[in-house]
């Protein structure tokens, strides 16, 4: 049997690999049935409302032109194109998008991953990640200001000045000040991230947008 | 049946013109070796950029976050792929004294199978990755693949299927990686994508990330040793038990790995004790495989002194023995929190897939290409080039990886400012640079080699070689 065509083709081939199927996927997935997938549209929460709208409100022209009105719907829109980016511009093999419960990362990022939050649209393929020459993304949202993101994806360098990450000039119509429609794209979906959870944001007050579209300088 | 059996060959063997489409196994190997220089441009232009030396900044064609796509997928799919086809056809033909069902249908592969690995290349470049690590192949694709894969198992199943008398350990390893290939590939890029979303999806991946290596690549790799050591040391395998214990327990545990790349994620605890239990023991089966060998081998140790390929073969196994030592223990829980995203584990993949692998394959391509030319290398010293400085450069590559991951692992869990790591990080990016350039001059040798051998170029080299190269005259 253990030298016999079939013994290797159907035992070997076969049935070992759809034992470790089973026991390996088929677990966890019946593990999690009643934790359906959700679309992205149930996803769009108030806070991402919030930097969608802020996004809308700084760069009014690339906005209305890619996006029209800062409305829910074309909220998932963004996050559906970015999330599009982020998988083909491979940023998930620099980027990882869960905080483990060891090595002192929930002092670093924030909770830690849990199974619900990847339950979604937008996590299928889960992108988890593989390594870290950046940090972890998945508390980003709330953490930086949309002006940051689309200087900081303009040009990493110009904001932290040794990063080794690359720049994605196509993302903007010629300058960070003009991010296109991938970049707005872009931008909401990092905003997200995180964006569902009871500890948002973690390191930063929220500054009204009135206060902040506000400009001193400006009386 | 036993290996004591003694059969008997067929009173007519079969002509080896009749068996080898020599042309097409040169091909294969041509083309494995262009994709190979493709993939080593992609690395490069990513090791650059970690220090910011990269000059060709602001291109989409060429942004690096792709190229380090094109890396890994030029690699698996590219190089490996292609030279295992052409590896196979040398080998399964002669091991089973039957042509493989049709030669047309190898041309046919052959081309297949490069508009696949070039519309992958261009679907990549363009940003239609799929989100699967080692599965970037656009999922327009996918299917073109599998088809592919199919017609490769149908391929070679039919002279293996009529095969008589006990059939050969290599043909075991073949027969079940035609399957595991064609079912990985299948889990790997339509579940995660289109059925599971989030944690058990990752499981999937997880999977499918491991039994790439484990149930493509490795069986593949192994099958093809078991092939060609005994032929060139000229004498049969040590132990034909221990040959059953090494592919058993590879069927058994290999594909219970997968979750070991996801470890700490919130896939339920008990499935990652599982996988971290079962990559222990599968390090138990590598140590049985590597014993035969080395019983093999034992008694004629000189030839990895004057026998080029079979030092390559041998340098892999050595390799590999290291990697699943390091396997065994960086699974564990203790090692994982400190190195899971670093370096280290970058290390740890390059020594796998060129460590081990590529030099079996260059081992195999060394011994091979005389044979498909008809005429012996243009130069023995290249030939020693290629290997120095292919074992210098991925070696000092994964210690330098290995220790930049230590440090990175510290330096995020002593929650220090995250430029700090990648800051201490940079002598070890630097270093890898030079690394892989050793790496990239000795495969420039080879390609400089087998240019001049083609087109029937003689060196003024002494003959003094003859002896010592005797492998290298068909
Ligand atoms: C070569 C690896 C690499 C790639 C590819 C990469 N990054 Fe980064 N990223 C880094 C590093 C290193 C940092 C930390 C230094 C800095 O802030 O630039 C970083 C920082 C970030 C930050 C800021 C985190 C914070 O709050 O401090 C964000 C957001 C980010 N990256 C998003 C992305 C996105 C989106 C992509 C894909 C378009 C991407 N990165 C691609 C390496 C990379």
């Amino acid at each position: 049997m253990f030298e016999s065509k079939s013994g290797v083709l159907l035992i070997g081939g076969l049935i070992f690999f759809v034992f470790a199927f089973l026991s390996n996927a088929v677990v966890p997935m019946l593990m999690y049935q009643e934790l359906p997938e959700q679309p992205t549209a149930a996803l769009v929460n108030e806070n991402l409302m919030y930097q969608f709208q802020d996004l809308s409100l700084r760069y009014p022209d690339q906005f209305s032109e890619h996006f029209g009105e800062a409305t829910q719907e074309n909220c998932v829109e963004a996050l559906d194109l970015g999330r599009e980016i982020y998988i083909g511009e491979g940023c998930w093999h620099c980027h990882s998008q869960f905080v483990r419960p060891v090595s002192n990362e929930a002092d670093r990022w924030g909770p830690v991953a849990a199974t619900p939050e990847y339950q979604n649209e937008l996590q299928r393929p889960v992108m988890f990640g593989t390594r870290r020459v950046g940090p972890d993304l998945s508390r980003e949202g709330g953490r930086r200001g949309n002006d940051w993101h689309a200087v900081h994806f303009y040009e990493p360098t110009s904001v932290s000045w040794k990063s080794p990450m690359p720049n994605y000039p196509w993302l903007f119509d010629g300058s960070p000040d003009k991010p296109n429609k991938r970049g707005l794209a872009l931008i909401t979906y990092v905003q997200w991230l995180g964006s569902w959870l009871d500890s948002y944001p973690l390191y930063e007050d929220y500054v009204p947008l009135e206060e902040q579209m506000d400009n001193p300088l400006a009386q | 049946m036993s290996a004591g059996t003694v059969t008997t060959l067929p009173p007519n063997q079969p002509e080896h013109e009749n068996l080898v489409e020599e042309r097409l196994v040169a091909w294969f190997f041509v083309a494995a070796l262009v994709y190979m220089a493709v993939s080593f441009l992609g690395g490069l232009l990513m090791a650059l950029q970690l220090v910011r030396w990269n000059p060709l900044q602001g291109s989409e064609w060429l942004s690096p976050g792709r190229w380090r796509m094109i890396h890994t997928n030029a690699i698996a799919y590219g190089f490996l792929a292609n030279a295992f086809l052409g590896a196979l056809h040398w080998a399964v033909p002669r091991l089973t004294l039957r042509p493989v069902l049709s030669r047309a249908l190898s041309y046919f592969i052959f081309v297949a199978w490069q508009v696949v690995v070039l519309s992958t290349a261009a679907g990549i470049l363009m940003g239609q990755a799929q989100g699967i690590e080692w599965g970037e192949t656009p999922v327009w694709i996918d299917p073109l693949a599998l088809a592919g894969l199919l017609l490769v198992a149908i391929n070679f199943m039919a002279p293996i299927i009529k095969a008589e008398g006990p059939l050969y350990v290599t043909l075991w390893y073949f027969m079940a990686a035609f399957v595991w290939t064609f079912l990985t590939y299948a889990m790997g890029n339509f579940l995660p994508e289109y059925f599971v979303p989030g944690t058990s999806g990752g499981a999937i991946a997880g999977l499918f990330i491991h039994d790439l290596v484990g149930l493509f690549v490795t069986p593949l790799g192994w099958g093809l040793m078991y092939y060609f050591v005994p032929i060139l040391l000229q004498k049969p395998i040590w132990s034909h038990g221990l040959s059953l214990v090494g592919f058993w327990g590879l069927a058994f545990f290999y594909p219970l790995n997968g979750i070991h790349h996801f470890l700490y994620t919130p896939i339920p605890m008990f499935l990652q004790y599982g996988a971290v239990i079962a990559t222990i023991a599968v390090e138990l089966v590598v140590t049985t495989v590597i014993i035969n060998f080395f019983g093999t081998i034992w008694g004629s140790g000189k030839a990895v002194v004057n026998n080029l390929p079979i030092r390559w073969f041998y340098t892999g196994m050595v390799l590999y023995f290291i990697t699943c030592f390091q396997c065994a223990l960086q699974v564990t829980l203790t090692f994982q929190a400190l190195i899971h995203f670093t370096d280290w584990v970058v290390g740890h993949a390059h020594l796998v897939m060129f460590g081990v692998f590529t030099m079996w394959l260059m081992g195999i391509m060394t011994y091979l290409f005389p044979r498909l030319l008809r005429r012996p290398w243009y130069s023995y010293t290249l030939c020693e080039w290629h290997y120095w400085l292919s074992t210098a450069g991925i070696v000092s590559m994964f210690i330098d990886l290995t220790l930049a991951g230590v440090f990175q692992g510290y330096a995020w869990a002593s929650l220090q400012p995250w430029d700090v790591s990648v800051e201490l990080s940079e002598p070890f990016w630097i270093f890898r640079i030079f690394a892989g350039l050793t790496i990239i001059a000795g495969q420039l040798c080879f390609a400089w080699n087998l240019l001049m051998t083609w087109l029937g170029k003689t060196s003024d080299e002494p003959a003094t070689s003859a002896a010592t190269n005797a492998w290298g005259t068909a």
